[in-house]
């Protein structure tokens, strides 16, 4: 399986690990609450379908890559480096 | 026999001994094992699984489920070689399998005798009671009788391989379509891998009569083969079974490298598997042909009417002296006409009534077999035909119940094949595999002129969706011919029907399942293990599907199919694993003090990849206690040195370096002087700790990190994700300079010396304080020393570029010699470190808050880090928690155990009355006395009570005292001053 890092183009899958859902890339501020801190650590949805993900290229150029991906086909959708923000 | 005029692939001129079960026979160059062994008229050649049936050859190709053979070549034992695809070499050795003493005399064959009981679920019915008896008696009794072929556990040096490749397409099986589909995206300019599990290109046409442009097919297929050999763009894999479809057009393929060869290289690997991503593929693996279901349809001389005139045809080899054919379909009727013209007479029984005869052979339209006899091989078949029963004596049976796709690289992904009424078969359901389309027979495309251009058509689209532009070629003549099939799945009679050969299946065992209400096509699966053979039913499973829709009064599509699954052929795990044995298990990682270690006898104890020494034994010392405890003390009498370069070493820079540190560490760093160390701790987001170590401020914006050895690499990930996924903003690099730096702790009272010794310029408390760090030259190389202590003893770091490192750990050593000092090691690092109640990741085992290290004031209030606010979640700061305590044996204690668990005295030992754990364990022999570190329930404030250790793993208790987890010089004087 290839991953395509926006630095480096189609990598190998083991290049990379993985991390969780993209929405860790947005930290709740440090008074936002339980409720929204619990979100942030431990409540995921598990989508049939596309869902955003984070990878890091590990064993290449070390971005970390938010990768959209169909958990139902399989299929790798786009992906953009994680420090550009959200979609 | 051997039939003069016929056998293209084969030179008798070239003989070929053999052994097979011991006795010697001859082939020909060219020959497989089965075409051998059917031209010296051995047909007998092995015993079936389940009721040790006496069994024969079946077919010709990878699908063969009967004729599976152990060879041994030099050490090598390779069970389940399957007879058909094994070409004979000088003095090979083949030995028949699941028959013992012999194949003809088989003991075990008493099964067949008991089949009545051992229908389907057998095992499952009468092994369940009582259930002592399954692992005593029934386990090691069935154990005893299972399995196909055994190997030989011992390594016997066989060398295998991985190896990538990559392409824009894919051509999978060099049959008609597949010569026909590379050739056509070749010229297109394309980057083509033509992969074939035979020897020789061409598939069927190497078996078949029939010509291509007036030559003869296997001319053809040659003169492709050349032509394709010729064109840049095509690479060809012969011997190569592509085995599984992948995501993203990756597939799995096994080569076959020197199966052929009597004396193969030993430095060359025999089997290399493969990963092949593509940008498509063209599936063109043909179609297999299929039997009938009627009694007795398993005896040796029983085979498939394809493979029957394969024989002739490829390797000059009749099957029998007096052959008939039983068939539904035209197809067949070929058989006779090859056998035919080798002056065979052939009849062929046609289940058909309106079956006519294609050429002047005896046919017996309307016909049924319904029997056959033969113990060791067929001598008779009984069959009907208008209403009357009658025999007829033959050795050969030519079988076809129709010819079925292979599918089976289509449902790798889970896709699920469509049924065919006017094949009776499953063809592929289109994207079914991305990227991947299939064409020729594969297709349900059945005759060889469609099967080209169909080739053509498919592999042409396929181009021009790549970007490639086509020139469509020229189409060559074929004989078409006829291909009509009426289904015709089981005849129904006295005895069994075979099913799966492979597994011993019969259609009363499916009957049966459908009878217990196993009526999905899944569960019959399992319950019957129809199809659960290495040869995973490629012959029977479609002949299992209908028997179980007429069961259950369904149609076959309603009935649907179970999943085909990689791999499609079997694949040795040795090629699967290879490059994973011995030394290329795992990569190794060593310092620059290793060949040193090495060369003192240190013995070298693996951390994560890295080596490094445990101690370094002396002349006179028996066990590593004796080490350990002479480094100890030398450390804490005079001076020690150890290479810590495995510790990670993160470099930081930038303006914003200081802020980011804030943020990734619970204290504050960005206020950290220049020339200054500071202790920091690292949290997850959760709020437990990830990582500790040291962080050096080198200048405004230049700071070093050092991390645990474990956590290097998790670190260094963090420190990225928190920088590009967080705060992006500021303004910071990292790179790791973990391999770039040799770093050696020098501890003890007489650090300083020996620094003197070793360093340019001296060494003061005013330069190098306590937690102070900054530049020193050794001998004009440019270091970088740091004033910290794992030991607790006066100590520094000395940092050297790494290839310096070597030279200077000698340079250390004999400096440390004259002073009284020497090399220390993981023990004595170990001991020194939990006589200070230092922690390491035994005690940051990911479960740990700052608070329950008694670290509670390192987190700075003033500021938020990474984990702050989940920190302070109820659970994370309730009462009751387990907290990091020093423990000391009250008494005499045995011995006091890392992983042991803490009881209150008199309680239960149960894991309701569990008060915590201990962490790390050592004798000290600076304090005299064993110690460890543990974790306690409110232990903090119970300093002075007393607790029970219970280790159950060595059945060792003791009692113990809880104190404050710094055993040794608790204010910290001898680090400080």
């Amino acid at each position: 399986m290839k991953i395509p890092c926006p630095l480096c183009g189609a990598r190998d899958s083991r290049e990379f690990s993985y991390l969780g859902h993209a929405g860790l890339l947005d930290r709740p501020a440090p008074d936002a609450g339980d409720a929204a801190w619990d979100d942030y650590l431990h409540n995921r949805d598990n989508p049939a379908g596309v869902t955003e993900d984070l990878w890091s290229h590990d064993y290449g150029c070390a971005a970390w890559v938010v990768v959209t991906r169909n958990t139902a086909t399989h299929g790798i959708l786009s992906s953009r480096l994680a420090k550009d923000g959200a979609a | 026999m051997r039939v003069a005029g016929f056998g293209h692939a084969v030179d008798t001129a070239q003989p070929v001994s053999f052994t097979f079960d011991g006795k010697r026979f001859s082939g020909g160059q060219g020959d497989t094992l089965a075409s051998a062994l059917l031209a010296n008229d051995v047909r007998l050649v092995g015993r079936s699984f389940k009721y040790h049936r006496a069994r024969g050859i079946v077919t010709t190709g990878s699908e063969e489920p009967n004729a599976l053979v152990t060879l041994t070549r030099g050490a090598a034992v390779t069970p389940n070689t399957r007879a058909t695809m094994q070409p004979i070499y000088q003095d090979m050795a083949a030995n028949s399998q699941n028959a013992w003493p012999s194949r003809a005399f088989d003991l075990l064959a008493a099964n067949d005798l008991l089949s009545p009981f051992l229908g389907a679920g057998f095992y499952y019915k009468t092994f369940m009671w009582p259930q002592s008896f399954w692992e005593k008696v029934y386990e090691p009794l069935i154990r005893r009788a299972a399995g196909l072929g055994a190997l030989d556990p011992t390594y016997d040096g066989t060398r295998f391989e991985k190896a990538y490749a990559h392409c824009d397409v894919l051509v999978i099986g060099a049959g008609p379509a597949g010569l026909m589909a590379a050739w056509t995206l070749g010229q297109a300019g394309l980057d083509v891998i033509l992969a074939d599990e035979h020897d020789t290109l061409g598939g069927r046409l190497l078996l078949e009569s029939e010509t291509i442009n007036h030559t003869p097919g296997h001319i053809w297929a040659a003169e492709m083969a050349e032509k394709l050999h010729a064109m840049d763009t095509v690479r060809i894999m012969a011997n190569t079974t592509v085995t599984g479809a992948y995501d993203q057009g990756d597939f799995g393929a096994l080569q076959r490298n020197d199966a052929h060869l009597a004396n193969p290289d030993a430095t060359l690997p025999t089997e290399t598997f493969w990963r092949i991503a593509t940008r498509g593929a063209v599936l063109c693996a043909g179609a297999g042909e299929r039997h009938i279901a009627f009694p007795d349809n398993d005896r040796p001389g029983v085979m498939l009417a394809g493979a029957v005139r394969g024989y002739l045809n490829k390797y000059g080899v009749a099957a029998g002296a007096r052959v008939a054919v039983f068939a539904n379909n035209d197809n067949a009727h070929q058989t006779a006409l090859d056998l035919a013209a080798a002056g065979q007479a052939v009849t062929v029984l046609d289940s058909r009534s309106d079956a006519v005869a294609q050429g002047d052979y005896n046919l017996l339209a309307g016909a049924q077999v319904v029997g056959t006899s033969g113990r060791q091989g067929l001598r008779k078949i009984t069959f009907t035909q208008n209403g009357q029963t009658r025999s007829m004596a033959c050795d050969c049976l030519g079988i076809s119940g129709g010819w079925n796709p292979m599918v089976h690289l289509t449902c790798h992904m889970n896709g699920r094949p469509t049924w065919d009424e006017n094949l009776a078969s499953f063809v592929p359901t289109p994207g079914s595999v991305p990227g991947m389309v299939v064409a020729g027979s594969a297709a349900g495309v059945m005759a060889t002129g469609a099967v080209l251009a169909d080739a053509v058509q498919v592999a042409s689209d396929l181009a021009r969706d790549l970007g490639a532009s086509v020139q469509t070629p020229i189409l060559p003549s074929t004989e078409d011919r006829p291909t009509g099939i009426k289904p015709l799945w089981e005849v129904r009679g006295h005895g069994r029907a075979w099913l799966d050969f492979q597994n011993d299946v019969t259609t009363k065992d499916v009957r049966l399942a459908a009878q217990e209400n196993f009526r999905s096509v899944e569960h019959m699966k399992r319950y019957t293990t129809q199809g659960m053979a290495p040869d995973q039913g490629k012959l029977s499973n479609v002949l299992a599907l209908s028997v179980l829709a007429d069961a259950t009064g369904r149609g076959i599509p309603e009935t649907g199919t179970t999943t085909f699954r990689p791999p499609y052929a079997p694949v040795s795990i040795a090629a699967l694993g290879a490059g994973g044995h011995g030394k290329g298990f795992a990569p190794e990682r060593f310092t620059t003090s290793h060949a040193a270690s090495v060369a003192a006898n240190a013995p070298m104890i693996e951390a994560g990849f890295w080596y490094r020494p445990s101690y370094f034994p002396q002349p006179g010392e028996r066990t590593w206690r004796d080490s350990c405890d002479r480094e100890v003390a030398m450390v804490r009498g005079a001076v020690g040195v150890c290479d810590v370069s495995t510790l990670g070493k993160i470099d930081i820079q930038g303006p914003d370096a200081g802020a980011f540190l804030d943020l990734v560490y619970t204290g504050r760093f960005s206020t950290l002087k220049v020339g200054k160390v500071k202790y920091g701790l690292m949290l997850r987001e959760d709020g437990f700790v990830l990582d500790d170590g040291t962080t050096a401020r080198l200048g405004p914006q230049h700071f070093v990190m050092t991390t645990t050895t474990a956590a290097a690499g998790q670190v260094m990930r963090h420190l990225e994700f928190v920088h590009q996924c967080l705060r992006p903003d500021l303004d910071v690099s990292f790179a790791s300079v973990t391999e770039h730096w040799a770093q050696f702790a020098v501890a003890g009272p007489k650090a300083r010396n020996l620094l003197h010794l070793v360093v340019d310029g001296s060494v003061t408390d005013d330069i190098f304080p306590f937690m102070g760090c900054g530049a020193v030259s050794i001998g004009g190389v440019n270091a970088r020393l740091f004033r910290i202590s794992f030991s607790g003893e006066h100590a520094y770091e000395l940092a050297v570029p790494a290839r310096f490192g070597a030279s200077l750990f000698d340079h250390l050593l004999r400096a440390a010699e004259t002073l009284g000092g020497g090399p220390y090691g993981m023990e004595a690092l170990n001991v020194l470190r939990i006589e200070k109640g230092f922690i390491t990741h035994a005690e940051i085992d990911g479960r740990v808050t700052a608070d329950d290290l008694g670290l509670a004031r390192m987190v700075s209030g003033a500021k938020d880090c990474i984990g702050k606010t989940a920190a302070g979640r109820p659970g994370l700061v309730e009462d009751g928690r387990q907290q990091l305590v020093g423990l000391r044996p009250v008494g005499t204690v045995k011995k006091i155990l890392a992983g042991a668990h803490l009881f209150n005295p008199g309680d239960d030992v149960h894991r309701t009355t569990d008060q915590g754990h201990i962490t790390s364990a050592c004798y000290s022999p600076s304090v005299g006395s064993s110690l460890a570190l543990g974790f306690l329930k409110n232990g903090r404030a119970r300093v002075g009570e007393t607790v029970v250790m219970v280790e159950h793993l060595n059945g060792i208790t003791a009692t113990l005292e809880v104190c404050d987890p710094v055993f040794f010089d608790p204010d910290g004087g001898r680090m400080r001053g």
